[in-house]
């Protein structure tokens, strides 16, 4: 099935707004795909970083709702592989910015049992708060 | 050059154009003569229809010979449209072309200030009297005359500076070719076949290089070097070095039998490293000399002593191996020199990711332009494999090497390769990986079309990196095909890098001899991108080929004829002429201090006995020099000091209470056309602005910038064309400096700092120039007048505000 989008003034917005919180020139990306090969994190990724920088070029919405963008683990090999001199990962934590902002928890630290949050490295447990409460 | 007139005793004729009512339904031109009627040294004013019309050129020449007119004054259209016409008619009347004057009243008064009938009045009235005023400081000038000759220096011997020499020794000039490897012939020499039309490279070129040194007018320096250019357009001396071959070229007759013997291997450029070649070689079969050389730094003789080896001069039944051979060097004298010393190929070493040079499967597109060569020759190179890959962007495109650019050529190199691959062998896969595909060229889309029909496969996107199976060696990488949104892996046998195209390393010097300057890319930059693609801003230097940027064999020979013809226009006259518009010295007041000598970007400027002296045919007339001059000794013809300062004085006159002026020093070249374009498009702004024509905003010293500010000037307005398309690229500096300057001492007398602005324009920039000119009127009217008190504080101990700094300066220099 070919899947029909519409572009409206909303989508220009959208790309405004994310161009705004990651300082990245996103209409820059000529979509080589550099970054997607360079990424150590792809194959957990339901679109890879070139499709996530060409949804944002077009301004749809629904990227925030992407796996992609948690799997970004901000190790920034695509920034040093672009070819542009691009910053995909801050795309990706300025799309996770405006999920964080709804401010919902997703994750209870009470629920987690005592014994795993010893064993817990302390930089995983920094990262899921970051990522998973609001 | 006459000696400077002294602005009095003067004849002049004023004409006030109504130009068909574009002028007359605005300004009152009547009144406009009238008041020029008045005007110091005017014995006539008139009014006229059409002052271009024949008519109107009839009756300046009546004029002048009924009235003894010496000076015309014009107040019509923009000089950009008749200033040529009238310097006729002034010819044709027996007066000196430069002893006139145009007011622009129409492009830059009627058109601009069409709702304020009035104030364009005034504003026409105080043109007129600046032009009159500066008409009687006008000299009489020659036009500069620089004899000039038929010789020609061409550096670089690829196809671009061949085709440059043939054309020039076929029309009869003198060429001297300078090359630096012991062949000519460049890079092409080294391709398979050209795109689209897949003409065997070789074969098309071969018979272009034999005919260099068979041109009785050309001579032919290989393995040399240009060591040093010194002159200018008329008078460039040169000197060459060439390097010793250590064969005589008379006596081998290139049997090979030293080739046999000879111990040392080493890498064969030609075939791109990928054979071996001895140290007495002949650099390829087609080569341009056809002789053997030695190679200096591996020969066993010439790097350990005269007692080692030697094995070439016993084989040699010819008597030719001479190793007290020395380098030569030659001095000439040329008119005009054309640069054509191309490009490089980008180091794919560079690029780690793609692993060249630690992968054996991994090569360079020239490499693989000589992989085809051999394999269609019977002789292949080495394995190729039946899967090959061609990565495209290789060092273009690709701010992680720092080549922002695109290199013009890798797209349809790599689809003219790809194809003969798959042609030659249809079992093979071959791929290439690209971003866009450019095919801009005539046929070039067709030919991609039938590499498509071939069956090459193009997939859109590019590996980040590669890797090497350790036991097959095969190339594993990983690829994005954007188009379907899938991720591929892939094997390849064999990994071609569509390297880009760099700046040559041996251009670097030439340039620097030359003062030639680089574009962004770092390829050399050209005088207009539109209209002087070939032309430098050196007078007289020239560029064809890949030296100017990244381009194709086609438009490299169109660039190369491009270049001998602009060198043909100048170096068929016998004389070249030059606008008057140059700087003079005033040697009784200059006291020889020196320090206008490095501020001169063309090094114009030299001292004899204690003077300054101007080289009149390195001089460009901007005029950044007269602001160095604590003694107001250098001067510039057509923009005298007097005549900018009488200007000033007059455009300040009428200005009554109440009323405020802004002066705008506005650069021939771009910022005055502006001006004109912003009355064509019949645009407004402030009438309180006054425009003077510079030709570069470093004309402007501080020194006039604060009298105007002293004589009444409410703000000062510099514009100046955009740096990279400027004729005068070093002026911005000279702007920032004197502006910084004048502002410092605007400040100490209480005045805003924000009256003086100075702004860089491109002629397109209509809206932004009306924006500029209000913003400036309004900051004036919003800050009030100046008090006569603060004006007078400007001008004190002046010379002691300006120099006694810039003296510390030129020490420290």
């Amino acid at each position: 099935m070919i899947s029909k989008t519409e572009i409206t003034a909303k989508n220009e917005a959208f790309l405004r707004r994310i161009t705004e919180l990651s300082g990245v020139s996103i209409t820059r990306c000529e979509q080589c795909g550099i970054c997607s090969v360079a990424c150590p994190l792809v194959s957990g990724m339901d679109i890879s970083p070139a499709e996530m920088m060409r949804t944002v070029q077009l301004g749809q919405e629904e990227v925030t709702s992407t796996k992609t963008i948690w799997v970004c683990a901000s190790c920034f090999t695509c920034t040093v592989r672009c070819p542009r001199g691009l910053d995909p990962s801050k795309v990706a934590e300025a799309l996770r910015q405006i999920e964080l902002r709804k401010a919902i928890d997703y994750m209870d630290i009470s629920t987690i049992p005592a014994e795993e949050m010893r064993q817990l490295p302390q930089i995983a447990l920094v990262s899921a708060f970051r990522k998973l409460t609001g | 050059m006459s000696e400077v007139s002294d602005g009095e005793n003067e004849r002049i004729g004023v004409y006030v154009c109504h130009c068909g009512g574009n002028i007359s339904e605005v300004v009152d031109v009547e009144a406009v003569a009238d008041f020029a009627r008045d005007l110091p040294g005017v014995v006539l004013s008139r009014t006229n229809e059409h002052m271009c019309s024949e008519l109107g050129q009839k009756q300046v020449a009546e004029d002048i010979a009924e009235h003894k007119l010496d000076r015309v004054v014009i107040a019509a259209c923009s000089p950009q449209f008749h200033e040529k016409t009238f310097r006729t008619t002034l010819s044709k009347s027996g007066l000196n072309p430069f002893l006139l004057e145009m007011a622009n009243i129409r492009e830059q008064d009627s058109w601009v200030h069409h709702d304020e009938p009035e104030k364009a009045t005034q504003k026409a009235k105080d043109l007129v009297a600046a032009a009159v005023a500066k008409a009687r400081f006008d000299t009489p000038l020659d036009r500069r005359s620089i004899p000039i000759g038929k010789r020609v220096l061409v550096i670089g011997g690829g196809i671009a500076g061949i085709q440059a020499s043939l054309n020039l020794g076929d029309a009869g000039f003198k060429v001297y070719l300078v090359e630096k490897e012991p062949s000519i012939g460049g890079k092409m020499a080294q391709l398979s076949r050209t795109f689209p039309t897949e003409d065997c490279s070789a074969c098309i070129l071969s018979p272009k290089m034999a005919d260099v040194p068979a041109n009785p007018n050309i001579t032919l320096f290989t393995n040399s070097k240009v060591e040093s250019v010194d002159g200018y357009l008329g008078n460039f001396s040169v000197k060459v070095k060439q390097k010793p071959t250590f064969v005589d070229p008379v006596k081998c007759l290139c049997c090979g039998a030293c080739e046999e013997v000879c111990p040392v291997t080493a890498p064969d450029e030609f075939e791109a490293g990928l054979a071996q070649r001895k140290a007495i070689y002949v650099p390829y079969d087609f080569a341009v000399p056809h002789k053997y050389l030695i190679d200096e730094e591996r020969c066993l003789r010439l790097k350990r002593g005269k007692d080692v080896c030697g094995l070439c001069i016993k084989a040699c039944p010819h008597d030719a191996i001479d190793f007290n051979q020395k380098p030569r060097t030659q001095d000439f004298t040329v008119d005009t020199v054309i640069v054509a010393t191309g490009y490089d190929t980008f180091d794919a070493t560079k690029k780690k990711t793609y692993g060249y040079g630690r992968f054996e499967n991994v090569v360079t597109a020239l490499q693989m332009e000589r992989m085809i060569v051999n394999s269609v020759q019977g002789k292949p190179l080495r394995k190729m494999g039946k899967r090959i890959a061609f990565v495209q962007c290789v060092g273009s495109r690709d701010e992680q090497v720092g080549n922002e650019y695109c290199s013009r050529i890798c797209c349809m190199y790599a689809t003219k390769m790809s194809q003969l691959l798959k042609r030659s062998d249809p079992s093979r896969d071959v791929y290439v990986f690209y971003t866009d595909l450019r095919a801009f060229g005539k046929g070039f889309e067709e030919y991609y079309k039938r590499a498509q029909d071939s069956g090459v496969k193009f997939v859109r996107g590019r590996p980040a990196e590669l890797f090497e199976d350790p036991e097959t060696k095969k190339i594993l990488f990983k690829v994005e095909d954007t188009l379907s949104r899938q991720v591929i892996e892939t094997e390849f046998d064999l990994v071609v890098l569509s390297t880009g195209l760099v700046p040559n390393p041996g251009t670097k010097p030439v340039a620097e001899m030359l003062k030639l300057a680089k574009s962004p890319d770092g390829f050399l930059q050209e005088a207009h991108p539109k209209f002087k693609p070939e032309d430098t801003l050196t007078e007289g230097v020239f560029l064809a080929g890949t030296v100017q940027g990244p381009k194709d064999i086609p438009d490299t020979v169109g660039q190369a004829n491009a270049a001998a013809l602009r060198a043909v226009r100048l170096m068929n006259q016998e004389s070249y002429s030059m606008e008057p518009l140059m700087a003079f010295v005033d040697a009784d007041s200059c006291d020889g201090c020196g320090l206008c000598v490095p501020a001169c970007p063309s090094g114009a400027i030299t001292l004899e006995a204690k003077k300054a002296r101007i080289n009149e045919a390195l001089c460009k007339g901007c005029g950044s020099c007269t602001a160095w001059c604590p003694r107001d000794a250098l001067d510039l013809h057509c923009y005298s000091n007097l005549q900018l300062a009488a200007q000033i004085e007059v455009a300040l006159a009428t200005k009554k209470k109440n009323q405020q002026r802004i002066l705008v020093f506005a650069d021939d070249m771009t910022a005055y056309r502006l001006a004109d374009n912003v009355g064509t498009a019949r645009m407004s702004y402030s009438a309180d602005t006054r425009i003077i024509k510079i030709p570069s905003g470093s004309r402007v010293t501080p020194k006039l910038m604060l009298e105007a500010f002293s004589k009444g000037a409410d703000g000062i307005f510099i514009g100046e064309s955009e740096k990279k398309s400027s004729s005068y690229p070093h002026s911005l500096a000279e702007i920032e400096r004197n502006v910084a300057r004048v502002k410092e001492i605007l400040t100490e007398a209480g005045i805003e700092p924000e009256r003086i602005r100075f702004s860089q324009f491109v002629t397109v920039m209509l809206a932004g120039f009306v924006k500029q000119m209000n913003s400036l009127a309004d900051f004036c009217a919003w800050s009030g007048s100046i008090p006569a008190s603060k004006r007078k504080v400007v001008l004190k101990d002046l010379g002691e505000k300006l120099f006694a700094r810039s003296g510390k300066e030129s020490a420290q220099i």
